[in-house]
């Protein structure tokens, strides 16, 4: 007979550490840290079989928070660390933390990589458009024009996308999250987690004290319904706090525009609906920014394919079927000779 | 001809040699480098003792015909111990005028050129930079001048075929093989079996290139009865008993690498960028996933060592190869390894630098890089490879290192080596005595900094493992707890317990044994990796002349073994030779305040034989 075992289900509680945190009173980072936490609890992760792996920066001092294996590792070569664990042990359930100086900057190439090779990971981008660790020099988010101390007369530089890059660089799931949004985050998480391969979420990270409000005009709570569009496959791209709003593709112009439902004769059939498996409509939502357009959040797209480990592993256990593994035989492989 | 001569045999047709140097050059295009490895196979099976010389051009595909796309192969092959591929060639075969030019400084006087005087034209000649043909103003008189035209003879046997112009020139190099297997009495089969097999494909093709290594080794036949060439015969050299194979550095490497790991009971797996003169590593590995080897070929040289130390993290075997450019992009990585004392295996297959420096040449400049070349008080493993056939044991040792006491180890061979062939009598895996690597499970009391208290090895405990999670990473760790920790004592305490880590592992390391000659005396010459050869050759040949001088060679250059610094005082001098301006004559003088002498040679070329015999007798004069 089966014996029923119980299986305790973890608490967000038991992803803690014992190490005092050390970001910022009022970073949000903090909350970010909850929002994770809940989702590893809400989808089952156990803290043995889970690992952490962060590069440089403020975001990257995260593995230290959560009680799984963790490895703060160097300034933008996260990826590579995680492409190794994964190869290494395939099982094992990979997250990766970074931010826009450390995975845009410094680590843009791994990051271009590990997402083209769609290593079975969840990389959580904090995108605060600001150096903290470093004392505030303006970071490949920054908007033109940002005084930092690097760029006493305004940052010269054209910012990017990081959702837009990594949809580029031929991500397979995409999604984006607000730091406070705790009821959105841990969903948003939990999906990129059941994924399989490599899931990138933007998070719009506050830096209270070197970009504090940078995201204001969209995360504010009380505008919020009308700056942010929370995306769900099959469903309508409706949003708005007093009127009902929605995205409608403009054909002439060949992009979104936002229409408002009830005027000039739309109705909710000429709403849009959100395809996550539709890569074109992806980039054109990626690229929506305020004040013209809503933020979207949620998962924008979602499309899985192979994995890279499991590919690589594939080709390992061929190799193993259709050649037995003698080591003398390989020594002797080839032309040899006999002395008496 | 010249070579090392030894008494005639019977027939006085065939001179019989000692040992010989033969060198192929010609064109990039014109298979140099398959001619030389074909001839050495044979040679090898014949039971020759022998060791050869790729020199390949950096430019893939140089413009035909000039200097810049010469490529050569030099063997040495002998009834006598053979350890270097030869000072300077007896025999040079020349395919273009550019070979000529190239090559024709290190043909002794005396020395015989096989030349092709087909390829001897106006266009040839220009692109090479001859104003005249030197094959018409006596610029060749000392040299004993064999010419033919190998071209128009090639092209004459393979018509029958019906090849294009392209193909038909294609099969040049199988005529000169096919001479010089009959100058050297060796046997063509072996060649016929591996022409048909490469060619299984196109038979056509096949049947072109063995027709016409047959035309050459008959063109051999008549042209004695004629008297203009003649045979040569070398005996087999006495090797222990055992089963041979030709083997090179970077392939003994590799799998001395992987038989560390299949030791170590752990999956092996690369993380590499291609660079020259390491990819083949790359390569290799690559082709033996049936051992379970991952390799990951990353997008650079930081990605491809980051994925080998979060491999051995999560408990397999990291190991990363490169180059020395490759290796200064991988240090920051290598630091983290060092501080979070995990293993891994990084290979450095040295060229000369700095910079890109010439990436098909040799040198030894990256022992400063390993030893000393990171930011912090950051000691690691370093071994080196003496030849050929060392790569094997030299990788497993480090293995074991690695694996024992939690340490990247870095492993110094070069481009000589890398490419170089030797017979190498093949090991049993079996010998060789199991050294599992041990996991942590215990739970209770457990932390990430718990170490041996004998080798002071942290333990290690992969993710996966239940009760054991903990968090590792490049800031300084509390030796007590394995938490982060900016407290200056504790930095104090763990900068000395990684120094102590690395210098007690000499005590784990075998003595320093002098590989030829005595403990003490007037003169002792100190080498390292790839100079092997030529040193021995050089104190060989000054002890049977009565000289008192010995050879010491290391294989362990960091840490130094534990006897060194008195074995090296029992001389009166000590002569460190190296392709660097004295890396390690700096690293001697400073550990043991030896007035050590240098002989130092960066020119991309090995040493050879004889800049070492000239050192040591300056040195000793006429001292006996
Ligand atoms: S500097 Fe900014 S991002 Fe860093 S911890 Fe402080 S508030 Fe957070």
């Amino acid at each position: 007979m089966n014996k029923q075992v119980e299986i305790k289900k973890a608490s967000p509680k038991d992803f803690e550490t014992d190490q005092e945190v050390r970001w910022c009173p009022g970073c949000g980072d903090y909350a970010i840290l909850k929002g994770v936490q809940m989702a590893l609890a809400n989808t089952g992760s156990t803290p043995e079989n889970t690992v952490f792996v962060s590069g440089i920066g403020c975001s990257s001092r995260f593995p230290y928070y959560v009680s799984t294996y963790g490895f703060h590792t160097i300034h933008g070569r996260a990826p590579g660390f995680a492409t190794g664990i994964k190869l290494a042990n395939p099982e094992l359930e990979v997250w990766l933390v970074t931010g826009d100086g450390d995975g845009l900057s410094i680590g843009g190439n791994h990051m271009l990589h590990v997402l083209r090779r769609n290593l079975n990971i969840q990389i959580m981008l904090f995108n605060n458009e600001i150096y903290g660790l470093t004392k505030g020099q303006y970071s490949p988010t920054s908007k033109p024009g940002l005084k930092t101390p690097s760029t006493p007369m305004g940052s010269v530089d054209a910012p990017l996308s990081p959702c837009v890059f990594a949809l580029g660089a031929g991500a397979r799931f995409v999604a984006r999250g607000i730091d406070t949004s705790l009821k959105e985050l841990p969903g948003t998480l939990a999906r990129a987690k059941e994924h399989v391969g490599a899931s990138f979420v933007e998070i719009f990270q506050n830096c209270i004290v070197y970009n504090d409000n940078v995201f204001g005009e969209f995360t504010a709570k009380k505008t919020a319904k009308d700056t942010q569009l929370h995306v769900k496959h099959g469903e309508k791209m409706i949003f708005g706090k007093e009127v009902q709003k929605g995205l409608r593709f403009n054909s002439e112009k060949f992009g979104l525009e936002v229409v408002t439902i009830g005027e000039e004769g739309i109705t909710e059939d000429d709403i849009l609906v959100h395809d996550e498996t539709n890569r074109h409509m992806a980039f054109m939502l990626c690229e929506l920014e305020t004040p013209d357009f809503p933020v979207i959040c949620g998962v924008i797209y979602c499309n899985p394919a192979e994995s890279y480990e499991s590919s690589v592993h594939y080709q390992v256990e061929q190799a193993k079927q259709n050649k037995k593994a003698d080591f003398n035989a390989l020594l002797h492989s080839g032309r040899t000779w006999v002395v008496d | 001809m010249s070579g090392q001569h030894s008494s005639q045999i019977n027939d006085p047709a065939i001179q019989e040699l000692d040992s010989v140097v033969v060198r192929f050059a010609g064109d990039s295009g014109d298979g140099m480098q398959l001619t030389g490895t074909q001839f050495s196979v044979v040679t090898a099976l014949e039971g020759s003792d022998l060791s050869t010389f790729p020199d390949f051009p950096a430019e893939i595909r140089a413009p035909v015909g000039t200097t810049f796309g010469v490529s050569a192969f030099q063997i040495n092959f002998g009834s006598v111990e053979v350890s270097t591929a030869g000072d300077e060639p007896d025999v040079l075969v020349i395919m273009n005028p550019a070979a000529l030019k190239v090559n024709l400084a290190n043909l002794r006087t005396g020395g015989m050129i096989i030349l092709d005087e087909g390829a001897f034209n106006a266009k040839n000649l220009k692109k090479a930079g001859y104003e005249t043909n030197p094959l018409d103003d006596n610029s060749l008189s000392h040299y004993d001048v064999k010419r033919m035209d190998i071209t128009k003879m090639t092209v004459e046997t393979v018509k029958e075929f019906g090849l294009g112009n392209k193909d038909s020139l294609r099969c040049k190099n199988m005529w000169t093989l096919g001479l010089l297997l009959w100058m050297f009495g060796r046997k063509r089969q072996p060649i016929v079996d591996s022409l048909e097999q490469k060619f299984s494909n196109k038979p056509d093709i096949a049947q072109a290139n063995i027709a016409a290594l047959n035309a050459g080794h008959a063109f051999g036949e008549t042209a004695e009865m004629s008297s203009n060439l003649r045979r040569y015969h070398v005996e087999k050299y006495k090797e222990a008993p055992g089963t041979y194979r030709t083997v090179n550095g970077n392939q003994s490497l590799s799998w001395g690498i992987l038989a560390g790991s299949q030791l170590a009971d752990l999956q092996l797996v690369l993380g590499s960028y291609p660079i020259t003169p390491a990819s083949p590593l790359l390569h290799i590995l690559s082709g033996l996933k049936e051992f379970g080897v991952i390799t990951f070929q990353a997008e650079d040289e930081i990605a491809a060592i980051c994925g080998a130390i979060g491999s051995s993290f999560a408990g397999c075997l990291g190991m990363t190869t490169s180059s020395g450019p490759g290796i200064a992009l991988k240090t920051e990585a290598i630091g983290l390894a060092i501080t979070t004392e995990l293993p891994l295996i990084i290979v450095d297959i040295q060229r000369a630098g700095p910079s890109t420096g010439l990436p098909t040449k040799t040198e030894q400049s990256d022992l400063y890089q390993a030893v000393w070349g990171r930011n912090g008080d950051a000691p690691i493993v370093v071994l080196s490879v003496s030849n050929s056939t060392d790569g094997f044991d030299v990788g497993i040792e480090a293995v074991r290192i690695a694996t024992k006491y939690m340490t990247p180890v870095m492993i110094l061979s070069d481009g000589y080596i890398a490419n170089a062939s030797e017979p190498w009598k093949i090991p049993d895996i079996n010998d060789y005595e199991p050294f599992p690597a041990k996991f942590h499970k215990e739970t209770e009391g457990f932390h990430p900094s718990l170490r041996d208290p004998e080798t002071l090895a942290r333990v290690w405990a992969k993710p996966g493992t239940e009760g054991l999670m903990h968090r590792i990473g490049g800031i300084e760790k509390d030796h007590d707890s394995g938490h982060i920790s900016y407290d200056a004592a504790n930095h104090q305490k763990m900068t000395n317990v990684r120094k102590a880590k690395i210098d007690n592992i000499a005590n784990d390391m075998p003595l320093q044994e002098v590989s030829q000659g005595e403990s003490g005396g007037k003169l002792a010459v100190v080498g390292w990796g790839s100079t092997y050869g030529a040193i021995h050759q050089a104190v060989k040949r000054k002890r049977k002349e009565g000289m008192d001088v010995s050879h010491i060679h290391l294989r362990h250059i960091w840490p130094l073994p534990r006897n060194l610094g008195e074995l090296l005082n029992s001389y009166d001098k000590v002569i460190v030779a190296e392709m660097n301006v004295g890396q390690l004559n700096t690293l001697l003088r400073s550990q043991y305040l030896l007035d050590t002498d240098l002989l130092s040679k960066v020119s991309g070329q090995p040493f050879k034989i004889s800049e070492i015999t000239d050192a040591i007798v300056k040195n000793l004069g006429d001292a006996k």
